[in-house]
């Protein structure tokens, strides 16, 4: 069997043996559900309905989920040795990267897919346009996607899952406002435009509003990459 | 599978941890690496198992290298990391069959094979349990078990009884005996009684030289520790007769062990019992006990670690 599905199959097993991400789930779910069906701003005071809105608060509610999901993916194997035991298998680095990167994905696509009966209740209580539900939830999988490897990436910077964890959180910090921020702040049109293609929250936004840009996932796909790539630098650094 | 090192140096930072390290393991061999703390045991053997890069050196697997043939040669392998580093949230029977597929071992082997090893490394009792839950003992036979469960023909064993009791440790080293009639084991360890018992040959390995290499009977003989006897005469006071030992030239220690009971080192192949029994017969004394004591491999170890 292909090691990249052997360590998927592997993941996801010991994932759903483990309290932490059931407890995770549920956070999740009560999270989004309170913000859209019970806070002030929910639904039925808006009185629309929105798609909109929903996926924006699945966008910021998985930028505080996947932390939590990636913290240990690195840094447990590491501080419990466990990476001696991999590599000595003929397994490579890229292969392990690919796997634990498609778990933690497939744990959030399937969060994803448990929130479809919200989707289906707003479609019951008005019109909504289909179209701009999918490009909502392929949004949300590219922004998963992008949070995902940047945890893995500050997984492997540490042996402490917790500081994976902060680390997470500062460096996706960056792409979540900070760029956009600065980007909002400068004068000069090129660094400002520069600034603002970093933003996650712009190209998600795009998205979410029904319009699949090329640009959009080019950056998607560009920043997942480029922070597997910067994993597997580090761990292999750390083998010479 | 024969390995072969050759000039194998590791330097981490400004520290020379081996230092060009040839040898050479035979199939059908269980190798010993002996040493203190810190010798450059482990890191040998990661090296061996392809986690580390040399800084200098080859390894060689029969004509395979791990620039070529990285994968065909972790097919070959079987490395029991020390400390025996496993996921403590599987339970046995998923972790041995998570790593049979990661060894590609074909579908319709898979069962038997894991049930096979944990057989093998008595754990049928313990197939069901999570890892965490099990006795350091049993870790170090599911780690055994892991590193045997694509039937490698190379193992390479680092620190595999430390901490265990005696019955436990006799418990792998039978694992060991067992499944290394056909296979090439390389065994580090710094327990003397292990390696004694394990291994047809030991390399004792001091700031990352090898500072002995030979059967553990090589060793003793090439040892300068000299020959040692021990010897009980009677006929006299103890004084008088450590007096006489002394003055023999062939004495090159002597130390009284109690009443008239003596334990004396000499030079090899030096006839001293003959000499001995001449004096207890030129002073009408008589011999109750006279024992030649073998060097041990304890002594050898001392000797080469220490100078």
């Amino acid at each position: 069997m292909n090691p990249i599905k052997v360590i998927i199959h592997k993941e996801i097993n010991v994932a759903f043996n483990s309290l932490p991400t059931y407890i995770a789930f549920i956070i999740f779910f009560c999270i989004t559900g309170f913000i859209y069906w019970l806070s002030p701003q929910n639904i039925f005071y808006t009185g629309q309905a929105s798609l909109t809105y929903l996926f924006s608060v699945f966008y910021e509610v998985l930028y505080f989920l996947i932390p939590a999901l990636t913290m240990k993916s690195i840094a447990a194997e590491k501080r419990d040795g466990t990476f001696q035991l991999l590599f000595s298998k003929p397994v490579k680095t890229w292969q392990l990267l690919m796997g634990k990167y498609f778990a933690i994905q497939s744990e959030v696509l399937l969060c994803l897919a448990l929130t479809l009966p919200y989707y289906v209740t707003i479609a019951s209580l008005g019109h909504v346009d289909h179209a701009i539900g999918f490009c909502g939830y392929l949004g949300l999988i590219f922004t998963s996607g992008c949070y995902i490897s940047i945890g893995i990436f500050a997984s492997s910077l540490t042996s402490n899952p917790i500081i994976a964890f902060f680390s997470t959180f500062a460096i996706s910090l960056w792409f979540q406002f900070l760029f956009e921020l600065i980007g909002s702040w400068l004068n000069n049109t090129f660094l400002s435009g520069f600034f603002g293609y970093l933003s996650i929250s712009e190209h998600f936004d795009t998205i979410s509003r029904g319009i699949v840009d090329t640009k959009d996932i080019v950056f998607f796909l560009s920043l997942i990459t480029i922070f597997l790539a910067l994993t597997r630098y580090v761990i292999c650094k750390r083998r010479i | 599978m024969n390995v072969i090192v050759e000039d194998l140096t590791k330097i981490f930072e400004f520290q020379k941890v081996v230092d060009s390290i040839s040898f050479r393991a035979q199939k059908g061999e269980i190798l010993g690496l002996l040493g203190p703390y810190g010798a450059g045991k482990s890191t040998t053997l990661r090296m061996l198992a392809g986690l580390l890069a040399p800084t200098q050196g080859t390894i060689r697997f029969d004509n395979y290298t791990y620039a070529k043939n990285s994968n065909k040669i972790k097919n070959l392998i079987g490395y029991l990391p020390e400390q025996t580093p496993l996921y403590d949230s599987m339970n046995v029977i998923d972790f041995l069959f998570f790593l049979a597929r990661l060894h590609n071992i074909p579908r319709y082997k898979i069962t038997s094979r894991v049930l096979d090893m944990i057989s093998l490394c008595g754990l049928d009792h313990e197939k069901h349990k999570l890892i965490r839950e099990l006795s350091k003992g049993h870790r170090q036979r599911l780690g055994i078990a892991q590193a045997l469960i694509h039937d490698p023909e190379v193992l390479l064993l680092d620190e595999p009884t430390t901490g265990l009791d005696p019955n436990q440790s006799f418990g792998i080293r039978e694992i060991i005996k067992t499944v290394g009639q056909d296979k090439t084991i390389v065994i580090s360890s710094h327990i003397l009684s292990e390696i004694e018992n394990t291994c047809d040959r030991v390399m004792i390995i001091s700031k990352g030289k090898i500072v002995a290499n030979g059967t553990t009977a090589e060793l003793r003989r090439d040892s300068s520790s000299g020959y040692s006897l021990r010897i009980s005469i009677k006929g006299d006071d103890t004084p008088v007769i450590h007096e006489a030992l002394c003055e023999l030239p062939q004495v090159q220690d002597i130390q009284i062990l109690h009443k008239q009971e003596f334990e004396l080192r000499c030079a090899p192949e030096s006839e001293i019992e003959k000499t001995i029994f001449e004096l207890c017969k030129n002073n009408d004394w008589y011999i109750t006990e006279m024992t030649p004591i073998q060097t041990r491999l304890e002594d050898v170890f001392r000797q080469v670690t220490q100078n």
